[in-house]
This record gives C-alpha cells, structure tokens and sequence, in this order.
C-alpha cells in the first residue's frame, strides 16, 4: 500500500505542476496589468490560450524538419520532468532521487538545446538569432547555477533537494554565501525565463527578442507545448527558489494526508508572493540592451563563485 | 593469459601491415580485406581486454621478449589500468574499422592510408602493453609515427603538409620529454622494467621533474594547451576515420602515459602536483571549447572539441591527484573514475562525431559549415547519430557525457576538506571553468548541428548529398548505442573502473548496481543520485502521452506553407544565419580576453569605387606568445651556427679535440 501511496503522491505533484505552470502564468500577467493600471487579461486566460492553440492546426514551414515537429514534446517532457524533480509541496517523494540539482540542470540544458535547434530548422534569421543569444545567455546562466549550486550543496552537504529542503528547515540559519546563491539564483532565473530586463515576455517583432524569435516558426498545438513548457520553467524556478531559501511549510517525507494539504497550501501562498515580488521588479526596471546582458549574468556568476569561495574558506560564512 | 592474446592480435596487425603492399598489388579487394581484418582483430582485442577487466581471467603474468635492449628484453603485461585503456582502444578501433569497411572505399590513394591503419592500431595497443620504459618509448614513437604517415595521407595540399610538419616537431618533442622523465626515474644504473621502476626510491627533487616532463611529453599528445597547437591541424587532415582514432583514441593513449607514469610509477604526489594539473585542465577545457566555438571548419571543430575534453580528463586527474596526497582515498576514486569515465565517453561521442563528419565531407565534399544545410533532409539516418553524439558531447542527460561531467562535479564538491590554501582557492575556480565549458559546449554543438544539418541548404553540392553506406551508419549506429547504454546504466562503468581505482589510488567507489533502478550514488545516498535510466524513461514517456493525448483528442491536422519569419517574403538561402553570425554574441564577449581578437574595417578613401570591407581578426596567444618567439630564436641560433659548415679541416680537427678534452675533463671530474 505505502507504495502505492508513494506514487500517487509522485503523480500527483507531476499533475499539481502542470496544471498550476498556467495559473502562475496568468498572476504575473494579472499583477502586472494592476501595476500598470489596466484591468488585464482574466486568471485563467492561459489555460485558455492552450485550448484554443491546441485545437488549431498546425502551419508549418515546408522545409521543417522532423526534429522541428518532435523538438517541442522532447522541450516539453524534459521541463516537466525537471519540474517534477522541485519539490513543491512534499519532499522526499518516490521518484526524487532520480536526479539530483545538477541533473535538473542539466534536463532543463537539454530543454534549451532543442529549443535553440528548433529555431535554426526554419532557416530564416529570427530563429538564428533567437538561437544565438539564447546559447549566449546560457553560456553564462548555465555555470552561474552551476555555481548556486555548489553554494547550497556545501551548506546542505547534498544536491539532493529533499535533503537540501529538510536541512533548510531544521538548521536555518542566515549566511552571507546563502545570500549571494539567492541573489545569483534569481538573476539567473530572471534569464532563464525570459522575464525583463533580459528579455520581455510581451513583445514580437523586436530586434532585441530572444525566446520569441526561436519559437517563431511555430504554431497550433506545437506552440501550446512550448508555451506550456515555459510555463513550467517559471514555476521550476519559483519553486526552486521557495523550496532552497524558504522551505518552510513543506511536508516531510511519508507525512500524512493533513501535512501535505498544509504543505500544498503554504506553497500556493509562496509562489504567489514570489509572483508579486517577479511582477513588482519587472514593472521597476528597464529592459537591458543584448549586449548588457553578459554582465549581469557575469555578476550572478561571480556572486555564486564568491559564495563558494568562503564556503571553501570556511563552512561557516 | 590475456597479455598474450593480445600481444598474438598486435602481430597479425603488423602483418597485414607488412602484406598490405603486396594485397594492393594482388588484389581488388585490399580496402575491405585489410579494415575487415583490423576489426576482428579489435573484436578480439575487445574481448580480451574486458574480460581481464572484469576480473574474468587471470592477469598476473608477464611476457618478456627477447628484443629491444639485451639486458632489459621487451616486458609485457595487463593490469587493470592497461585493460580499461585496452577496452576504450578496442573499441574505437572496430567502430573505426567497421566505419572504414564503407568510408574507405572512396580513398584516392588506399596505398598511403592502408598499410599505415594496421601499424597505427598495432602502435597504440603497445604502448599500452609495455611494461619496460624501452618497450613503451619504441611503441610511442611508433604510434607517432604511424599516425604522422595518415596526416600526410592527402600530403599534396599544402595545409596538410604544413600540418605534418608541425605534428613531427610536437610529437619529437614529446616522445624527448618522456625519455627524459623514464631516464630520470631509471636511475644511473638503468632500471628500465616498470616492475623495478616503481620500487625505486628517488630523491626529494625528482618526482616533481618528473611530473613536468610527463606533464609535458603525454600532454603534448594529449592536447593540453599550450601545447595543442598541432591537434586542430593534424588530427582533420587524416582521412575521417583515422580523425576519429586520433582524436577519439590516440589522445587516451596519451592519457594512459600521463596516468602510468605519474599515478603508477613515479610514487608519492606532493600537493602541488594535483594544482599544476588542475589548472591546466581548466585552461585547456575553456580555451579548447571557445576556439572550437568560432570554428566553421567541421572537423576542425572537432579537434578543438576534443582539446577541451582532454582538459576536462586532466582536471579530474588533478582533483585525483589532490585527494591522494591528502588520503583522501574515496574522494580520490570518486575523480579518478570520474576522468577515466570521461575518457571513455570522449572515445564513443568523439569517435561518431568524426564519422558523423567525414559522413558529410563524402556527401558533400565540403567542411566548412557554412557552405552546408538542410542535411538532415538529405542524410536522414547521419542527421539523428550526430545529433546524439552532439547531445552526449553537450553532457546533456540522459546520454553519458553528462554522467562523467556530473560526477566530477560531485568531486569537486568534496574538495572543501583538502587542508591547503591554495587548493581551496583553485578548485572553485575549476568548478566554474568545467561548468563554463559545458555550457559553452552545448552552445558550440548547437551551432556546429544547426548550421550543418539544420535550415536551407547553403550550396548546391549541400542540396545534392546523398545518404553513406550501411557499413558507416552501422558503425555511427554502435557508438551512438554505446553512448546511450553508459549514459542509461552509468553503474556498470563505473564498477568495472573499480579494479583500476584500486590500482591507481588505492580505494574504489562504492559498489553501483544492487541500487535500484539503475542509480547511481557518487558519494552516498544523502549526498546526491542520479537514475540515467529512469530520467531517459520519464522524458521518453512523458513525451508520447503528452503527444499521444493531444493527437488524440484535440487537432492532428498539419499543413505546409511558406516560412512565417514575421512577415519577410522567403529570400534566398544566403539570408540564413550563419556560423559567423551565431558565434558572433559569444566571440564579441569573450574574444576580447581569449583571443585578442577585434574587427577590421576597411573604408576606402572617398572617390575610391573599391569595396568596403570588415575583417574579423583573431589570435592564438599560445601560438604568439610562446611558438613564434621560441621559432624565431631557433632559427637565428641556426643562422650564427651556420658559420660552423664553412670552417677548414683545421678548425674542425681542432673543434674536435676540443670536445674530446672537454669531455675527459667532465669524466674526470665526475669520478
């Protein structure tokens, strides 16, 4: 029975995941249309745009390949599996040992690789040069995690999350290297995500556009598992950021029925201040020039190779 | 007794050598007859090698032959570490040989490559079954010379003559370090058998020479920058599937010299060593991976790709190194299985890119990737091997470039406990590098994939390829099977490495498979896992019902038309983005700092109808700073000796006493 249980618990965050990515979607454009003093698009328009688009046919370039049909299910499974890893509202779930923070990021490297191959298949220079800046931009995201990583590993002692998470909560404590990972993290995740002042979620037919240019080419039921997917990416990263810096709330493994309603709760909760919070400093700042965006992700990197410096001076900082 | 197989498999490779001038003479069939041989050889090879890894048979003995020096003879034998790189030589020689069975058919001239396939195998395998220093020096400077001969296969265009002449200088140099490193620790009284070798005691200032001309001698077969600079030449200018043996294969041998002599032979590490080596891994891996970034010639590419791999081997061999002297012994294996793991996982992806590219270059006849595209329509089957191989390359999961990276990762994050500063201050440093020429690795494929495979064609030879034989899918097919079998059951690498991390630090890694689900666990379970298998199952399944569901129940419908690209009318190919374009973010970047390298305009004067133009300048610091002085004081120290040749007999006659008396004075002095 208990295994059972396990995995429906398993399930039942891979759905919880999935059917939450739009609503997280649909908060930030919802706080940010209130910032703005403008009414916005209703909450659930997401889920919304994801039926329309998935029951539309699929236009697409005659010389795409099949890599161009396939890249969006294989972008798609691989976000989600690396969003089912994050602990939500559980930890030490069944399956979560099945890949560690590194290997979330590497799953998510092998999401961008497909993505950025997508956007060359066309051949046209909006996908190249989505492609290009994308590759650009992780060529420094990728290590800068990399880097937040090693700084939360060797405070936790693991890159397990769960054991991360339970460390988090029974050993809080304020750190100065714990500060700069967090730092780093969010910048990171403010790239990753395409969110402003790397890139801006709202806009097509710009010069400066990254994410949009790769999926260009790409319409119907194919764009709603790319927009799905990036859906996901968000709330991976809210979720990352809740479940390292502010694990409160979360239910420990093989916890009862009540623990997880509690834990499911105050994870609604979190993702939605740190919604507020993404929407509140996208709305307070400009959107960068391309080549601007190198030094800010330098400085997460170095924000992270700072941290894991003291930490390797000292456990203590 | 396994050494003796293989020593039997090495001679009936020289002797196809030896009769392949005569078949070609003979026969019509010299091509297929000699690589069909080659690879039941390396079958055989194969065979052999991984069973006395596993411990399957008895390894203990040692052959002596009674050639080379009379009073050493020529010592052979098998342990565990000469068994893995027996297994990783084995098979990149029959995927090769397999590759070559359809490959080699369009050579121009089988009578350059042929006879110099089987030596070049035979080269490699005996260094690695060397156990005098004689013996090995012989079979390194063999190998070398062997490949050189492959280099010069196309010696009628001048880059590639250029090419080999560059790798005779660096591969002299090389085999000179190594017989100074085997002098040194041979002693005056010439102790030239491995097992005496290593019972030596040396003195205190020894060892640390030793790992310099070793770092120096294997390093420059190796690849390790500063002295890569003849790889990216030599290694594409051999026909494809020798590209892939000397990049994929050769360069492991190379490593396997490293390991034997500083792991194995020379005897206790001091602290620094494991810094030394560290650091330049991580020199290696991030320059390798931004040169191969702005490379449009695909092979090229391909040898600075594998640059930057060897850095990534070395920086594991120094974290090994590091623990080691510090006792650390399960952080040491953690390393050191981590390097030879990657190691092998470079012979697979490395070895099916080459294929991948010498695919292309029979299709197309064109490397430069911004002469192709579209291929992926044309050559379906080579579209899918590469883009595996690419992804394993990237260390994406769940292929198995990302189980090595992942665990030398895990390595890193032990390296806290090591008690010196300098240490402590490196290895972040390293950690950031190796994740700094991941990332960059994956958007070098992406671009190499993109521009190749991906769009429209860019000429029409690009438009016109034709998918390669079945014998070079078949061998593309193998390695990308094996890539994903070490990606998926990781374990099964890792505990056949066990053996060899006993030999050479001393302790192994926990054992991997009653773990479940095919698992892996570094250090321990708190710690950090990763399941290749289930990760490749969940992406595999999650995929099909996610497609499945919407096919099914919302819209399968699909229709063609015109490219949307916001509107633009489709213009010709040649408005695609191309090589240059996609590398130009990351060279404006990081060009600056790694290669000094800046645009030139050139803007005619006004009135003047010539064309504009802008040049993109970049430097090999390498090449600058250390090649062309070091070139140029050779030569002008050859030009005030050149007075020596016109000197009457008198003079030499009495240059000659000279140094007769001057060498008596140091006889004497020396007694």
């Amino acid at each position: 029975m208990g295994l059972i249980r396990e995995i429906a618990v398993q399930g039942a965050q891979m759905i919880f995941v999935l059917a939450l990515a739009p609503l997280l979607l649909g908060l930030t454009r919802k706080f940010k249309a209130r910032m703005l003093d403008r009414v916005g698009p209703p909450l659930l328009q997401p889920y919304r745009d994801i039926l329309k688009l998935v029951r539309k046919e699929v236009v697409i370039a005659e010389n795409a390949s099949w890599l161009f049909r396939v890249a969006p299910y294989v972008i798609f499974a691989a976000t989600w599996v690396a969003a089912a890893l994050v602990p939500t509202f559980a930890t030490g779930l069944r399956f979560s040992w099945t890949a560690d923070l590194i290997a979330i990021t590497a799953l998510l490297a092998t999401a961008r690789f497909f993505l950025a191959l997508a956007g060359m298949d066309v051949g046209t220079a909006f996908g190249g040069i989505g492609s290009s800046r994308e590759m650009l931009f992780a060529s420094l995201a990728e290590p800068a995690m990399i880097m937040m990583v090693f700084v939360v590993a060797l405070v936790a002692g693991s890159t397990q999350l769960s054991w991360v998470a339970n460390f988090m909560l029974t050993h809080a404590s304020l750190r100065v290297s714990l500060g700069m990972a967090l730092v780093a993290l969010v910048i990171v995740a403010l790239a990753e995500n395409a969110r402003i002042p790397v890139d801006n979620p709202a806009t097509h037919l710009e010069l400066t556009m990254v994410h949009e240019a790769m999926v260009l080419e790409y319409s119907g039921r194919h764009l709603a598992v790319i927009e799905l997917a990036a859906a996901l990416k968000l709330l991976l990263y809210v979720s990352l950021i809740a479940c390292v810096f502010v694990p409160w709330g979360l239910a420990p493994p093989h916890s009862g029925f009540l623990p997880l309603i509690v834990g499911a709760v105050t994870y609604l909760a979190k993702i939605t201040v740190g919604t507020f919070l993404l929407v509140f400093f996208e709305t307070s700042i400009a959107k960068m020039r391309v080549f601007r965006v190198p030094e800010l992700l330098g400085a997460a990197l170095m924000l992270g190779f700072l941290g894991t410096l003291l930490l390797f001076v000292s456990r203590s900082f | 007794m396994p050494v003796v197989v293989a020593l039997w498999s090495v001679a009936v490779l020289i002797v196809v050598a030896l009769a392949t001038p005569i078949l070609l003479r003979r026969s019509a069939a010299a091509t297929p007859i000699v690589y069909g041989l080659a690879a039941l050889v390396a079958l055989v090879l194969f065979a052999t090698a991984l069973s006395a890894l596993l411990g399957r048979t008895d390894i203990s003995g040692e052959v002596v032959l009674p050639i080379g020096l009379p009073w050493v003879g020529a010592h052979f034998r098998i342990d565990p570490l000469s068994a893995f790189f027996l297994v990783v030589i084995a098979l990149g020689a029959a995927a090769a040989s397999l590759y070559a069975l359809g490959y080699g058919a369009h050579e121009e001239h089988p009578e350059r490559v042929l006879p110099f396939y089987p030596a070049f195998l035979a080269g490699m395998n005996l260094v690695i079954l060397a156990a005098d220093a004689f013996s090995f020096l012989v079979s390194w400077e063999f190998m070398s010379l062997a490949s050189w001969a492959l280099v010069m296969a196309h010696h009628h265009e001048p880059e590639n003559r250029r090419a080999g002449y560059v790798y005779l200088v660096m591969a002299s140099f090389g085999t000179l370090m190594l017989l100074l490193a085997f002098g040194l620790m041979a002693g005056p009284d010439g102790v030239y058998a491995f097992g005496e070798m290593r019972n030596r005691v040396h003195a205190e200032w020894l060892p640390g020479l030793v790992l310099v001309l070793a770092l120096l001698g294997a390093g420059s077969k190796a690849g390790l920058v500063p002295l890569h600079v003849w790889l990216p030449l030599a290694h594409p200018a051999a026909p494809s599937h020798v590209s892939a043996l000397m990049s994929g294969v050769m360069t492991k041998v190379a490593v396997y010299g490293f390991v034997r002599i500083v792991f194995d032979l020379v005897g206790d590490p001091a602290w620094w060593w494991g810094a030394l080596v560290m650091a330049l891994g991580a020199l290696t891996a991030v320059l390798g991976v931004l040169h191969a970034i702005l490379e449009r010639d695909l092979k090229r590419l391909l040898a600075y790709s594998t640059v930057e791999n060897i850095g990534i081997v070395f920086i594991g061999l120094g974290l090994a190194l590091a623990f080691r002297t510090n006792e650390m012994a399960g952080p040491a294996a953690l390393a050191i299985t981590a390097a030879l793991f990657h190691a092998l996982n470079h012979s697979l992806f490395k070895g099916l890119m080459f294929f991948g590219a010498g695919a292309v270059l029979g299709a197309t006849g064109e490397r430069d990737i911004e002469k192709l595209g579209g291929l992926i329509h044309r050559l379906p089957v080579t579209a899918v091997m590469m883009l595996g191989g690419a992804m394993a390359i990237s260390a994406l999961p769940p292929l198995n470039g990302f189980v090595s990276e992942g665990m030398l990762f895990q390595a890193i994050l032990l390296s806290p406990d090591l008690p010196q500063w300098a240490l402590k201050f490196m290895v972040p440093a390293v950690g950031a590098a190796l994740a700094f020429s991941a990332a960059l690795a994956g958007a070098c494929f992406v671009r190499a994939y993109g521009v190749a495979f991906l769009g429209r064609p860019r000429s029409p030879t690009a438009a016109k390829a034709v998918e390669v034989d079945g014998f070079s899918r078949f061998a593309m097919g193998l390695l990308l099977a094996l890539c994903l079998l070490a990606g998926i059951v990781p374990g099964l690498v890792i505990d056949a490495l066990s053996s060899v991390a006993v030999l050479v630090v001393g302790h192994d890694m926990p054992p991997q498979p009653l773990l479940p689900s095919l698992s892996i666990v570094p250090v321990s379970e708190s710690r950090s896992s990763y399941s290749g298998m289930l990760v490749f199952v969940f992406i595999l399944s999650s995929s099909a019902i996610v497609a499945w569901a919407i096919h099914r129940f919302a819209s399968r419908t699909l229709r063609r038309a015109p490219a949307w690209d916001c509107g633009f009318p489709d213009a010709s190919p040649m408005t695609q983005y191309t090589a240059d374009s996609f590398a130009m973010p990351i060279r404006r970047v990081f060009g600056p700092v790694a290669f000094r390298s800046h645009i030139e305009r050139r803007m005619p004067p006004p009135g003047d109808p010539s064309p504009a133009g802008l040049k993109v300048v970049k430097h090999d610091l390498s090449w600058e700073i250390l090649y062309a002085p070091l070139a140029g004081r050779i030569s002008r120290l050859g030009e005030r000796l050149n007075t020596l040749q016109f000197l009457s007999i008198r003079s030499y006659l009495t240059l000659v006493f000279a140094a007769l008396v001057g060498l008596l004075v140091v006889v004497a002095i020396w007694a």
